[in-house]
């Protein structure tokens, strides 16, 4: 296998205040992988950023960046890194064209008006290329942090929370430019509260609780471990109650007595279903429709979550 | 790639960006000190200076222009300085700067260079506002030139260092207005220290304001409270305990980074 372009070994992050935001976490991300960091608010996601960025200072562990050890080497692996943080922050009587353009400077780039147009362009700013940036929406704003984050033309690019609290409009290109940013081979780590959007765009998510990476797994291998699958049988007739012959399965009578609910597991070799639909018939039961369905990743989080705290979820 | 490759680019960027602030906002930043300067002309130099005699050999009104250069030129470098700093950290937009490969180095020469220049250029325009109110002479234009930098310099600094320390629009006010206010009206813009009583003159000496003053005065007419080199001295000294002071900061990331 290739050497990861980010290699995070035994990091840990203590504030001031003796909070333990990251908690010994290792991660490897290869290159033109798309990596979702999911977690509750305040697990770490945005500390673990800030270290990786040079904007919080770790206090144990190592990262480098294709090789650049992050404090040592952070000239060449700062050059390789695009951010777009949480917040919403940017300069105010500057003109959008200005702010891109001096993005690209500060990070040592020679300027290139095509490259920069191209970038306004694809995230439609370049109409409002004059305005001052106090002037524009808050969408707009967070359409130019992501343009100053891309104007160096970065090789690992940061979104932290891209669509907290934006419209679908902008949430579609968000998306887009994932998918565009990843065939030039760009790699992506983006942290959400969305599942959606991860299981939309990684190819690996990772989910982080209190500081401590709890699960790293490719996106489907997760859901087919995680994701149990449920199947309900619409019955024809409405039973009252279940029939002592389908005790050794573990059936839930719902919908008014007209529907069975069977969850298993959609990786064991044996997961009933055949056995059960056998005995339905030698029970004269009679069904008129069969669904499964696959846990979404939104539910296989929470049950990650409250599993390892020890809290219950509703 | 080279890790150690000097960023060029990413100075001129932060120094075009700090000076297009001050481009765009160059009628406060010039024209309230030329005016500011005009009326002390008046009242120091027309109204008082007529009925002064002359201060070591030069007439007040000429007297008091390298102490109002002083003024203008520290306050001013303060402010920039500390201004340019202190804002992108309460906007947050430091986060871009922390996140560039750019080092600390750099980033003290893209702030400090420009708020330097500005301080400078305010100083030039001070100065030719005085020459049309009093006749002046510079004797050492060469001392002139390098105690007007390494006094914008140092204070840049020094307001780089007050930014970072600041945590609010307070704390950046309350450096120019309680300490370096006092600390230049004593430090004798507007008189001799010969002047005061031998008790105060003692106290006086302990105010670094005196030796910039005394210096950037001899250069104009020769003649100063402290000598040139003890000036010298001081002056060099300031400068370096700030770099340390800044050196320290970044070595630490005090109030930069968590
Ligand atoms: N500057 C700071 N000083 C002290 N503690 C901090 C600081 N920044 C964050 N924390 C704490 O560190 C923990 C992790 O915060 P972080 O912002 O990394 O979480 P997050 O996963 O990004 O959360 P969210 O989903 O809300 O953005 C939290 O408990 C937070 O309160
Ligand atoms: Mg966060």
């Amino acid at each position: 296998m290739q050497a990861p372009i980010l290699d995070i070994r035994n990091l840990s992050k203590v504030y001031a205040s003796g909070l333990l935001a990251v908690s010994d976490v290792s991660l490897q991300i290869q290159k033109g992988e798309i990596f979702a960091l999911l977690g509750p608010n305040g697990a770490g996601k945005t500390t673990l950023i800030s270290i990786v960025c040079g904007i919080a200072t770790p206090s144990s562990g190592t990262v480098s960046v294709a090789g650049h050890d992050i404090i040592g080497g952070y000239r060449a692996a700062r050059t390789l890194i695009g951010l777009v943080p949480q917040e919403i922050s940017t300069d105010t009587w500057e003109s959008v064209l200005a702010t891109v353009r001096y993005s690209r400077e500060l990070f040592g780039r020679a300027p290139n008006p095509a490259f920069v147009e191209k970038t306004l362009r694809d995230l439609s700013l370049w109409d409002k290329r004059n305005e001052r940036i106090m002037s524009l929406s808050g969408g707009m704003k967070r359409r130019v942090m992501i343009a100053k984050a891309l104007a160096h033309e970065p090789e690992i690019l940061f979104l932290d929370e891209p669509t907290a609290g934006v419209d679908v409009e902008l949430r579609r290109d968000m998306w887009a430019l994932v998918h565009d940013m990843r065939l030039r081979g760009v790699t992506i780590i983006l942290t959400t509260h969305y599942i959606d959007e991860a299981e939309e765009m990684a190819d690996r998510i990772g989910v982080i609780n209190r500081g401590k990476l709890i699960l790293v797994e490719e996106k489907h291998a997760l859901m087919r471990q995680l994701g149990k699958r449920q199947l309900t049988v619409q019955l024809a007739e409405p039973m009252q109650q279940l029939p002592a012959g389908l005790r050794d399965w573990a059936l839930v009578l719902s919908g008014d007595g007209t529907q069975l609910q069977f969850s298993f597991d959609a990786t064991a070799e044996r997961n009933g279903i055949p056995g059960l639909l056998r005995r339905l018939d030698e029970l004269g039961v009679g069904y008129k429709d069969l669904l499964t369905q696959q846990s979404s990743l939104e539910e296989i989080f929470v049950n990650l979550v409250s599993e390892r705290t020890g809290t219950s979820s509703s | 790639m080279t890790g150690a490759r000097f960023n060029g680019r990413g100075v001129w960027a932060i120094y075009k960006f700090e000076m297009a602030r001050f481009r765009r906002t160059w009628l406060q930043s010039l024209i309230t000190p030329v005016i500011t300067t005009s009326l002390y002309f008046v009242v120091f130099g027309a109204a008082i200076g007529s009925r002064m005699s002359q201060v070591n050999g030069v007439p007040y009104g000429a007297f008091i222009v390298p102490g109002l250069i002083m003024l203008s030129l520290l306050t001013e470098s303060l402010s920039n300085a500390s201004f340019g700093i202190f804002f992108p950290k309460f906007t947050g937009t430091i986060y871009e700067l922390l996140s560039a490969p750019i080092s600390a180095f750099e980033t003290v020469l893209g702030y400090v260079g420009a708020a330097a220049s500005k301080s400078v250029i305010l100083g030039l325009v001070i100065l030719a506002t005085a020459s049309m109110f009093v006749p002046l002479k510079i004797l050492h234009p060469v001392a002139m030139v390098s105690f007007l930098l390494l006094t914008a310099i140092s204070f840049s600094l020094f307001g780089f260092i007050t930014g970072i320390w600041a945590k609010g629009f307070e704390h950046l006010q309350f450096v120019p207005m309680l300490v370096i206010t006092p600390l230049t009206f004593l430090g004798g813009a507007f008189y001799s220290i010969d002047m005061l009583p031998p008790a105060w003159r003692t106290i006086t000496l302990f105010n670094p304001v005196v030796y910039l003053i005394s210096g950037f005065r001899w250069s104009f007419y020769g003649s100063a409270d402290v000598s040139v080199g003890v000036s010298l001295v001081a002056t060099l000294g300031f400068f370096a305990l700030c770099l340390a002071l800044v050196a320290w900061i970044f070595k630490t990331g005090y109030r930069l980074k968590n």
